[in-house]
């Protein structure tokens, strides 16, 4: 037997045999209760189960245990990839893209071009809060339309080259939106957002912390600006500006760095609280099932 | 020493990593948290909404993030509860609405039962089109949201009637977990009009430095990542919570423990793997 295959059949064994001592305690693990409200099912706390006036929640619990194997078959790919990997993979990008199509159609689709150009029709089987009634300049809505039959035309054997019109408009009108969004954002406020008092009174009185930051703020823009200045070749005082313009960059980097690093684990952390917690039982931070 | 560290499996640092954050969830640790300028900032432009207001909460994230977003949207909701606005929900990603109905659930209908779906909150759902739709509710909200998220006509919604765009908002809270989130809030929105739409903002670790040059002019406040959430947690709690505050509103300060072990981890492998490095073109005669 290699290597790799004992490790696996003793973490599965391990594992199997945790669960299993785990399923047969007093306390249980990884089960939903619901509650009839209005005629829907609420989630409720485990803990109301004592009470018997929950129902055990069969979906629920199947979708608990669905996630937690899942969670398991992506932490895997820790040790190296492997079916296990390959398959929660799969099912998360096949209905991933499944979902984006379903909403696509419901949210946007059918509201915004059928609903605008037969909101009769689209109110009498899709929607029914819908108005039945035209909207003003209604026809305008053929365009888009036709630009979308024009954009699945590609799909078809012959004419390929139709989907190229409604491609060229979604690449020109996303550039003149974004391009006027980073033009006002990014390029104009972000010079006005630099123009800055470099010794600040507040009150009439000088406030020495706040000038200093706007002192290393302004210098700090400075410095970087030079950094890029290619036009000037860096020797002398310039390679000494651009060389604290370079510090600058790599402190914000490191910032971004930490940030990064913070984001990734609390995303690690919740996941294993989902394991321990919803799963396994083995915390109740929340309180959700004091008195089992 | 040398050789092992330096021939270290990267599969032992995963599980010193997983030890680190795993063992302080399984032993609850908990840190004290003080709030930073920017949570003030954040609270207290929420702080300064009267009764009756209008916010608009776009929860552009899914849950994917949501465990760094989740407990930041849970205060939000709860800090507008408190304040008696009126809340409207949008989403710019497709899961957003799952979110959204996920928080409602969670805050108001556990919480405050009292507030009335059309009347006190609405849940407009998700638009495709990214900062289009941006482009289009700051000027025509109607023309793009003709139903809310239930499909119910925004006509016979009694809070919509008198919201026209994104300007009639008093407040615009975005929680962003990426595209489109609150830089292009900030790009359509809040750029463009200063003086109609104010923006707040929650986002993830990795968004929060492309984030930082906006403030505070075009952005007043920001929580950045789960110790963004964990600072405005505080200060909501301190305010509302009570004595005995509700764990689910703690959930930010829950998670900070295990980034803090997490954390010093990192540190000390960074050191020790400069040591290792130096060490190595020290034996191979470089210098450092």
């Amino acid at each position: 037997m290699k290597r790799e295959t004992r490790i696996w059949t003793v973490l599965f064994l391990v594992g199997a045999a945790l669960l299993a001592y785990r399923a047969s305690t007093s306390t249980g693990m990884g089960k939903a209760y619901v509650q009839q409200t209005d005629g829907a099912a609420v989630a409720v706390k485990a803990s109301e189960a004592i009470t018997g006036t929950v129902d055990f929640s069969w979906s629920r619990t199947v979708g608990i245990w669905v996630a937690a194997m899942f969670t398991l078959c992506i932490f895997s790919f820790l040790y190296k990839d492997n079916p296990f990997y390959k398959l929660a993979e799969s099912i998360v990008v096949g209905v991933s893209a499944a979902y984006w199509m379903v909403v696509g159609f419901w949210t946007v689709i059918i509201p915004n071009l059928f609903g605008k150009l037969f909101p009769a029709w689209v109110q009498s089987w899709a929607m029914p809060g819908l108005s039945s009634v035209h909207d003003d300049g209604w026809y305008w809505n053929f365009i888009p339309l036709l630009l979308g039959a024009m954009l699945l035309w590609r799909l078809a054997p012959k004419g390929t080259w139709i989907s190229r019109w409604p491609l060229a408009f979604i690449i020109g009108t996303t550039a003149g939106i974004r391009l006027v969004g980073f033009i006002q954002a990014d390029f104009v406020s972000q010079i006005r957002n630099s123009i800055i008092p470099l010794a600040v009174m507040e009150n009439g009185a000088f406030d020495f912390w706040k000038s200093v930051s706007n002192i290393v703020l302004v210098l700090g823009i400075l410095a970087c600006l030079v950094y890029f200045f290619f036009s000037v070749e860096h020797k002398g005082i310039v390679k000494r500006v651009s060389t604290v313009g370079i510090w600058v960059l790599m402190i914000t980097f490191g910032a971004a760095f930490g940030y990064t690093v913070m984001g990734r684990i609390a995303l690690l952390a919740i996941r294993l609280e989902f394991l321990f917690d919803d799963w396994l039982w083995l915390i109740d931070p929340a309180g959700k099932r004091i008195g089992l | 020493m040398y050789e092992f560290l330096k021939n270290l499996d990267r599969r032992w640092i995963f599980l010193l990593m997983g030890l680190a954050v795993g063992l302080p969830i399984l032993l609850q640790v908990q840190f004290p948290e003080t709030s930073t300028d920017l949570a003030d900032a954040v609270f207290n432009e929420i702080e300064k909404l009267e009764e009756g207001d209008k916010v608009l909460l776009a929860f552009d994230f899914d849950p994917a993030s949501e465990g760094e977003l989740g407990p930041m949207a849970t205060a939000f909701v709860r800090h507008c509860c408190e304040k008696k606005v009126k809340m409207y929900f949008l989403a710019l990603w497709p899961v957003g609405p799952q979110m959204i109905d996920d928080t409602i659930e969670k805050v108001i209908k556990a919480d405050f039962p009292n507030l009335v779906y059309g009347e006190d909150y609405v849940n407009l759902g998700f638009k495709s089109g990214q900062e289009g739709v941006i482009k289009v509710i700051v000027t025509d909200l109607r023309g793009l949201y003709t139903t809310d998220d239930p499909g119910t006509n925004i006509d016979q919604i009694p809070m919509c009637r008198d919201v026209e765009n994104v300007q009639s908002m008093d407040l615009v809270v975005n929680v962003s977990a990426g595209y489109p989130g609150t830089k292009e809030w900030i790009q359509y929105a809040a750029t463009p009009y200063p003086d109609q739409i104010r923006i707040v903002a929650g986002c993830t670790g990795v968004q929060a430095p492309l984030l930082y040059p906006y403030i505070p002019e075009q952005l007043p406040g920001l929580l950045g990542a789960i110790k963004g959430a964990a600072e405005y947690e505080k200060l909501v709690m301190k305010e509302y919570g009570g004595d005995d505050p509700d764990p689910k509103y703690l959930e930010g300060k829950r998670r900070m423990g295990p980034q803090l072990i997490a954390h010093v981890l990192m540190i000390v492998l960074i050191v020790v793997g400069n040591l290792v490095y130096f060490a190595e073109r020290s034996r191979e005669g470089h210098t450092p």
